[in-house]
């Protein structure tokens, strides 16, 4: 594993531990927080902290370790979580996240806020353990459990000298299971000063003695600077068995989160013995003297130790991280499989084979099965929005602290799972949406009072699940959209006619057109220009759609619809010129078969369809595509609305429909490149190639009709639809 | 005649020999991925002549190059007489429309002879050497000058 290898490992660490992180803070926002949820928070940020110093990145240290220190007092009870240490706390969590992050970019950058909270901090842990004069304890780190497991040290105990005593009982089967006492001692010897005492009390001397057992234990003494890890290391097979207790060692003396370990000082020892001494050990042995009851008695022993020790330990990594890349061929050939099993069937029910046949019975089972199969896969990449929501809270923070307003962030709907693609793409433009909610939807404080709002804002972010799609919704109870303001603007850049009269809903969606920005002023924020039709591209890029809606003095709400996965789509199956093809469900507005007086000749050879009062031009599919036709479009040609961003409405006329269907979407650019008009392949049932049409490059293609007429068309259309 | 200079004099080098637009060439056999017979492919808009479409290999979508188009000999009528050879060239995977496979040809690098490099229009640069062999001569095919144009800055 090279240094890149381990540094990747130890940012996706980051990323859970930062997940952990987040869910404990808002564990203490909310009010719902545990002992162990301080505990947990302080895990996290320790854990960080050893794994950042391994990689020399000094300004995470330092502030981890500012964090930390809080964080301890936290805990020990000495600092009352009032509500300035709790945001205190929570802008931490949100800068130690930044930090990461700009480590991971490589950045020397110090955020702004570093210093102001730095201040904080230590204004918050206490002149005694954090003075300014007080040497660095971080230095003295052990960062040999870069395997980032969550050690908790109340002290990290320096340069005392730590005594462990570690008794090892007379196992019967200790030789038979090979192992070598010997060994296992020298092993120990390596770590520190080793006194070992041998009792040899149970050593039969009459014919009994077995040469195979093991009658004897042993009491060792080990004395140095070393880790109850590294212990624990060497008697790795005798675990549960052996005891280890550290009799002495620094100021307060280590305190293990690890099961079976036991400190004099822990307050878990009164379940054993508290000062075991020789005759009891042997007293211990004696009692297990037969020989299959050595073990069975310390197991039990051992488990409750762990038990008793548990509470204090990190809940186990029960996830698998799994190269993305094998999960996409997996999904690749389980669709293949698919493929594969309807070209199957459609052989067989060509050769005629009757469908109550016991083969056409398999098959459906072999259906199913596929079916089964690929759902399975397809939830592997299924991830919950819940760390994507959490990041969002700590968007909101950032933007109401510098904005200097009161805005919380409800979420809902956490557990919906969508595909992990969708998770990491919608990052931006949801954080772009927070902001915009952020800075340009919650009134100021003086006119949050003046209109009877309470002072705090609330954003609301939800998920679920409907019907097939993924729903987001973002809401916040501002002042709505002011659209006489929207109206102006966009007057004023050319975007509508000045004498334009239109509905509310399509001055809302003046907002996603770009360029548009209604900021008065440029805020650090938003209002960079880049504006929501960035957000509308990533959405649609996505196979999503985006609406908006608004209330004058309620609020905003921006509603997203997304497929649940990238791999597989709806596709409506077409052909054109003897070619098929596939168009996206969710771009097709309606099929028509027109009515040869409802096709209008407009210009040389361009057609227009009359519908419903308005008249929307007509697309030769095949032509556009560069197929060879001849073909004119007449009323035996079917029209397919659609319906994309840039031009509005569009009738694209092909020769037939034959099926409605899901699709495996295959990328063309592997082997060949990128086609204009074509956004990627699929096979059909028949082991076929059809292309998948990009409806807006299409469009876009078809650019001779005129973008302006068209867009206009919609906006009639749209009246129309509306009225009627 | 000098040789071409990647193959060393004793390289023992193993060929693959077809025919397209009745001339004999040959591809290294390392660069083979398979060869399958011609089924109908799909068109592609925009496509310069010699693509004829993309196929479906298990699942990859693929393009399908005439061959002997490609090369300015004329265009192949596609039947399921016709052979696709699967090329890997780089990181993409292309197939061959060609009339027929032959032989495997080994041969040491020094029976290999250089290609002229007048004469013959556009095929001197998809050519690496020359094979003498008994009905004349097979031409070594550089497949990576094959990848349809604009599209080799992609690989």
């Amino acid at each position: 594993m090279s240094r890149d290898d381990l540094k990747a490992t130890f940012f996706a660490e980051c990323e859970d531990l930062l997940d952990q992180l987040s869910e404990g803070t808002g564990e203490l926002e909310a009010g719902t927080a545990t002992e162990e949820t301080v505990h947990a928070i302080f895990r996290a940020v320790h854990s960080i902290k050893g794994a950042a110093g391994a990689f020399a990145l000094d300004t995470l240290v330092k502030f981890a370790h500012r964090f930390e220190t809080v964080l301890d007092r936290l805990r020990s009870g000495s600092l009352v979580l009032d509500p300035d240490a709790l945001q205190t706390i929570l802008r931490s969590g949100d800068m130690l996240a930044e930090l990461v992050e700009l480590a991971q970019a490589e950045s020397d950058e110090e955020p702004s806020q570093m210093a102001e909270l730095i201040d904080l901090l230590v204004g918050l842990s206490g002149s005694e353990e954090d003075g300014p004069g007080a040497p660095e304890p971080d230095e003295a780190f052990e960062f040999t459990a870069v395997s980032f497991m969550p050690l908790s040290f109340d002290e990290p105990g320096e340069d005392a000298e730590d005594v462990y005593k570690i008794r090892v009982p007379a196992i019967a089967d200790l030789f038979r299971n090979g192992h070598d006492p010997f060994l296992l001692f020298a092993e120990l010897v390596g770590l520190g000063q080793l006194d070992v005492s041998c009792d040899a009390s149970a050593l039969p001397v009459s014919d009994e003695f077995d040469p195979n057992r093991c009658y004897l234990s042993w009491e060792l003494t080990l004395t140095g600077s070393m880790t109850e890890v590294s212990i624990r290391d060497a008697f790795v097979f005798l675990d549960d068995i052996c005891e280890i207790e550290q009799v002495s060692g620094g100021s307060a003396g280590p305190v293990l989160d690890l099961p079976g370990i036991e400190t004099e000082d822990s307050p878990m020892t009164i379940a054993e013995p508290s000062n075991p001494s020789m005759p009891q050990v042997a007293a211990e042995e004696a009692a297990a003297e037969p020989a299959a009851a050595t073990s069975s008695t310390s197991e039990p022993a051992a488990a409750e130790k762990s038990k008793a020790a548990k509470p204090a330990a990190s809940i186990p990594q029960t996830t698998l991280r799994v190269d993305p890349e094998r999960v996409d061929r997996l999904i690749n050939t389980v669709g293949e499989l698919i493929i594969n099993q309807a070209v199957i069937t459609q052989k067989l029910v060509a050769s005629g084979m009757a469908s109550n046949s016991d083969i056409m019975s398999d098959l459906d089972d072999y259906q199913y099965l596929a079916r089964e199969l690929q759902e399975g896969v397809m939830a592997i990449r299924a991830q919950p929005v819940k760390p994507l929501f959490q990041r969002m809270q700590r968007i909101v923070r950032e933007a109401a602290y510098s904005l200097g307003k009161d805005v919380a962030l409800v979420t809902e709907g956490e557990a919906t799972e969508i595909d992990k693609t969708l998770v990491e793409r919608l990052a931006e433009p949801l954080t772009h949406m927070i902001r915009n909610a952020v800075d340009h939807g919650i009134e100021g404080p003086e006119k949050r009072a003046a209109a009877g709002k309470p002072a705090q804002g609330t954003i609301k972010l939800s998920a679920a699940h409907c019907s097939g799609d993924v729903l987001i919704e973002i809401s916040d109870d501002g002042a709505g959209l002011n659209r006489k303001r929207i109206l102006e603007k966009a007057v004023s850049q050319g975007m509508v006619a000045a004498d334009a009269k239109m509905a509310d809903s399509e001055i809302d969606n003046l907002l996603f057109m770009a360029g548009f920005s209604t900021a008065e002023k440029v805020t650090n924020l938003s209002g960079r220009g880049v504006g929501m039709d960035v957000v509308k591209t990533a959405i649609t890029s996505l196979g999503g759609r985006i609406s908006i809606s608004s209330r004058q003095g309620m609020g905003t709400k921006f509603s997203i619809a997304l497929p649940l996965t990238l791999a597989v789509m709806d596709g409506m199956v077409i052909h054109a010129a003897g070619e098929t093809l596939v168009a996206p469900l969710s771009s097709v507005v309606e099929t028509i078969r027109p009515k040869p007086k409802d096709i209008l000749p407009f210009g040389r050879d361009g057609r227009l369809l009359s519908i419903r009062g308005t008249y929307v031009p007509i697309v030769n599919l095949a032509r556009l595509l560069g197929f060879p036709t001849e073909a004119e479009i007449t009323s035996d040609n079917i029209l397919i609305l659609i319906r994309s961003e840039q031009s509005g409405l569009v009738a694209l006329a092909v020769d037939d429909i034959s099926d409605q269907r899901q699709v495996v979407i295959k990328s063309l650019e592997g082997n060949y490149g990128a086609i204009e008009g074509i956004s990627a392949a699929t096979i059909l049932g028949d082991g076929r190639i059809a292309l998948i049409i990009d409806t807006d490059a299409i469009l876009s293609l078809a650019g001779h009709y005129g973008r302006e007429m068209a867009s206009r068309e919609e906006m009639d259309y749209a009246q129309t639809a509306t009225m009627g | 005649m000098p040789r071409p200079q990647q193959w060393g004099d004793d390289d023992v080098l193993e060929f693959v020999t077809l025919k397209a637009a009745g001339q004999s060439f040959c591809i290294e056999i390392t660069q083979i991925r398979e060869i399958r017979r011609w089924t109908p492919v799909t068109a592609l808009p925009h496509a310069e002549e010699a693509v004829l479409g993309v196929m479906n290999l298990r699942g990859a979508v693929i393009p399908i190059i005439d061959l002997a188009a490609r090369l300015g000999l004329g265009e192949c009528e596609a039947s399921p007489r016709h052979v696709i050879i699967v090329v890997a060239i780089g990181s993409k995977t292309i197939g061959l429309l060609v009339d027929s496979v032959s032989e495997i040809l080994t041969v040491e690098g020094s029976q290999i002879c250089e290609a002229p490099t007048m004469g013959g229009g556009d095929i001197p640069n998809s050519i690496l050497g020359l094979i003498s062999i008994e009905e004349g001569m097979s031409r070594i095919l550089a497949p990576e000058i094959l990848v349809p144009r604009g599209l080799t800055d992609a690989a």
